[in-house]
């Protein structure tokens, strides 16, 4: 198979109303950023992927066509991709195919939400005929599986307000990182209202405008650049309501971790992979992932945030970027967790870089805690 | 490069109002056709992709809904695709070719029956200058019919030959929803919608839904000892901005023609993503069909599932090449305002 790597990772600023900027201006902000960092001419662009998440976030349907000019798309193919919340990082895997496949050299992706210009807890709360309303929101709905998970494994309380602070506190070294909390501690996070128990307002994701974008070759296109070679990535979906369907740790999660860690030729995880940007929108997605991805053993996650391991300084960073409880343009968030992780093997991170990386993963996922994509990327291509 | 074909397709019958009927229950018939046709199950299957429009449903998540449809536990390689299915039968094919999957499941599905398209489809445009004014589909669709018949590209009488023609080539299609014929009076006595158009130019609103099954060459001949090559495939967008586009030609169209190489290539069949009457002839004169029998499904004229219309372009080539035993094909398929997104396909029975 042909080799991949990022040569080039843009983003926004995120902020909560990007009134400065159009949708089209706030796209091409993040692909600028990526085309200078990976130092290209447009006419090396054979391709554009978009991704993002529902229309209904903006009320722009199939927005390729209305943003042609805006991503570099015209007179080149373009395609547009929506897997839910998991689209950011479904999208760069589907980039990283077209070069896989043969067929293209060097693509551009781009994703982005400007949450702003619309409502997303009313675009996920839907009236489907004959089903009863729930307008819960992804707060309302992740929530139930959260309370399952800590009456598994008798987790404290204290380890949602312990990533969530964890995670803001990184977030004070990126600047271009949406909250930005001077002297955010867990203290904070425990006085801050219910939302949906146990999740407090601290404890969930901001809503923000947001894009980001990646440069995408082949091996024989990559020169002297700074690459973040792909080694594995990988794509799992399970239905909505599959009958033995465990929510708290999916099996379409430990399945797309497995197959990234094979193609990386990964045995032991929490040892090989030296950190990592995982997609937690909600405090406790972090001891839940920790365990669904293979980093440890069930009902062990949250002993490990528990002690610092998922720290920036600590055995298995997690976040660097302050991750999607920050900044979370919902469309872009995958694609931001797949680009930090390229820029921490790149040594690209600035503040929040974590020394010596070397192999990083990126993850994000979606639906009911159904739709998975995820990446390795290293340093080096061996 | 890894070569892929076609083994399979299935069309729901294209429906005027399918009521109660929710994309799930579109989906599975046409789903498990191909599964009972090949003799398979979702097992067999390594990359599934759907195309569809979250704004048709009302919902934000149609393809979440749409996967109910489709055996998912163990997980699978899934992804989806918020445009027509042949975009899905895109993204498969690199799939396959990248050696990540040996067969790949593709459907599509729209119920365009209980909403108004013209508002949804608006939504399309420009959404600070244009969609606010509510451009409506045939209205946008009029002004290149109106180009085109002022510099004499196309005429008003091939229009209403391709009316007639897509009505009459509807007996070859069992699941056309517009069947009955009519005559040149028919047509002129109709009112127009947004003129030239008239409303016998235009697509019906239709529901429905369609499936493909691709897969790598060692794969395909394990399904059938006649699959259909994809022997070329190329797709690419123009601007949003219609006024900087010039819509007497297809600057797309051109360069997928070049790319392609299908200059010299004598297409026995083609079959166009074709919505508005003026289309047709438009795009025989630009990709040199004119003497190559093109729509024998009635194309849209004749049933217009959005989201499925492309990949079944595809789909009834792959019919008539196997039926018929021909060789080549070309299939179109198109997304956005007056050709905005245009996608070539060459398929080739190897003899």
């Amino acid at each position: 198979m042909i080799q991949a790597g990022v040569i080039g990772v843009g983003q926004t600023k995120y902020d909560a109303k990007r009134r400065d900027v159009s949708m089209a201006g706030l796209v091409r902000e993040a692909i600028d950023n990526a085309m200078l960092a990976a130092n290209l001419e447009w006419d090396a662009i054979d391709a554009v992927i978009l991704g993002k998440a529902p229309d209904m976030f903006e009320g722009v349907i199939m927005p390729e066509l209305y943003l042609a000019d805006a991503i570099g798309a015209v007179g080149k193919p373009v395609l547009r991709v929506h897997t839910a919340g998991s689209v950011g990082g479904s999208t760069a895997v589907i980039a990283a195919s077209h070069v896989c496949s043969g067929q293209f050299k060097t693509v551009l992706t781009v994703t982005f939400e400007k949450q702003s210009e619309s409502n997303a807890t009313w675009a996920l709360s839907p009236r489907y005929p004959y089903s009863p309303h729930i307008n819960a929101g992804a707060g309302g709905y992740f929530a139930p599986f959260i309370r399952e998970y800590i009456r598994r494994y008798e987790a404290p309380e204290h380890i949602g307000w312990k990533v969530a602070a964890k995670d803001r506190q990184n977030a004070l070294k990126n600047p271009l990182a949406h909250l930005h909390i001077p002297g955010i501690d867990e203290k904070m996070v425990s006085d801050t209202p219910m939302l949906w128990e146990p999740l407090r307002y601290l404890e969930s994701c901001p809503s923000s405008d947001g894009a980001c974008a990646m440069v995408i070759t082949a091996q024989d296109q990559v020169g002297s650049r700074n690459v973040a070679w792909i080694k594995g990535m990988a794509v799992r979906s399970e239905g909505t309501l599959s009958a033995g369907r465990d929510e708290v740790n999916p099996q379409a999660g430990i399945d797309c971790a497995k197959d990234i860690y094979n193609q990386a030729g990964i045995q032991n995880p929490f040892n090989e992979i030296d950190c990592a940007e995982i997609y937690v929108p909600f405090s406790w997605y972090e001891p839940m992932w920790l365990e669904n991805l293979g980093f440890c053993d069930l009902g062990e996650g949250w002993k490990l945030t528990d002690k610092g391991a998922t720290a920036i300084d600590g055995e298995l960073p997690f976040n660097m970027s302050g991750g999607v409880l920050s900044s979370n343009p919902i469309g872009a968030s995958g694609m931001i967790r797949f680009g930090e992780a390229a820029l921490q093997v790149m040594g690209l991170a600035e503040d929040h870089q974590v020394e010596d990386a070397k192999v990083a993963m990126g993850h994000a996922y979606g639906g009911a805690a159904q739709f998975f994509a995820m990446w390795i990327v290293s340093s080096s291509l061996d | 490069m890894k070569r892929v074909a076609i083994v399979g397709y299935a069309q729901h019958p294209i429906l005027k109002n399918a009521g109660a009927l929710n994309e799930v229950e579109l989906i599975m018939p046409v789903v498990h056709q191909l599964f009972n046709d090949l003799g398979i199950s979702q097992k067999d299957i390594d990359f599934t992709c759907s195309g569809s429009c979250d704004y048709l449903q009302g919902a934000a998540f149609a393809f979440v809904e749409g996967l109910s449809a489709i055996q998912t536990n163990p997980p699978i390689k899934e992804s989806h695709v918020e445009m027509d299915a042949a975009w899905a039968m895109y993204e498969s094919m690199l799939k396959i070719q990248m050696g990540d999957a040996e067969t790949a499941l593709i459907y599509g599905f729209g119920k365009s029956s209980p909403g108004d398209l013209d508002a949804i489809i608006s939504l399309q445009m420009d959404p600070y200058y244009i969609s606010p004014l509510w451009p409506d589909r045939v209205s946008l669709a009029a002004l290149q019919a109106r180009v085109l018949l002022n510099q004499n590209i196309i005429s008003q009488e091939q229009m209403l030959a391709t009316v007639m023609e897509a009505r009459a080539n509807s007996k070859n299609n069992k699941n056309a929803l517009i069947t009955d014929l009519i005559d040149e009076s028919d047509y002129l006595n109709n009112p127009m919608v947004s003129s030239p158009l008239n409303k016998l130019d235009c697509p019906p609103i239709s529901d429905g839904s369609s499936a493909m099954i691709i897969a790598s060459e060692e794969k395909a001949y394990e399904f059938t000892d006649h699959p259909i090559w994809i022997e070329g495939i190329d797709h690419r967008i123009e601007s949003s901005n219609l006024g900087s586009r010039n819509l007497a030609t297809s600057n797309t169209l051109q360069a997928s023609i070049k790319q392609l190489n299908l200059k010299n290539i004598k297409f026995d069949v083609a079959e166009l993503h074709t919505q508005f009457s003026h289309e047709v002839p438009f795009l025989k004169f630009l990709l040199n069909l004119q003497d190559v029998p093109t729509n024998l499904s009635g194309g849209p004229l004749v049933g217009n599932v959005m989201m499925c219309a492309g990949l079944d372009a595809v789909g009834k080539t792959y019919e008539s090449l196997k039926e018929n035993q021909l060789t080549h094909g070309l299939a179109h398929a198109t997304s956005g305002p007056c050709l905005q997104h245009n996608m070539l396909v060459h398929l080739e029975a190897k003899k």
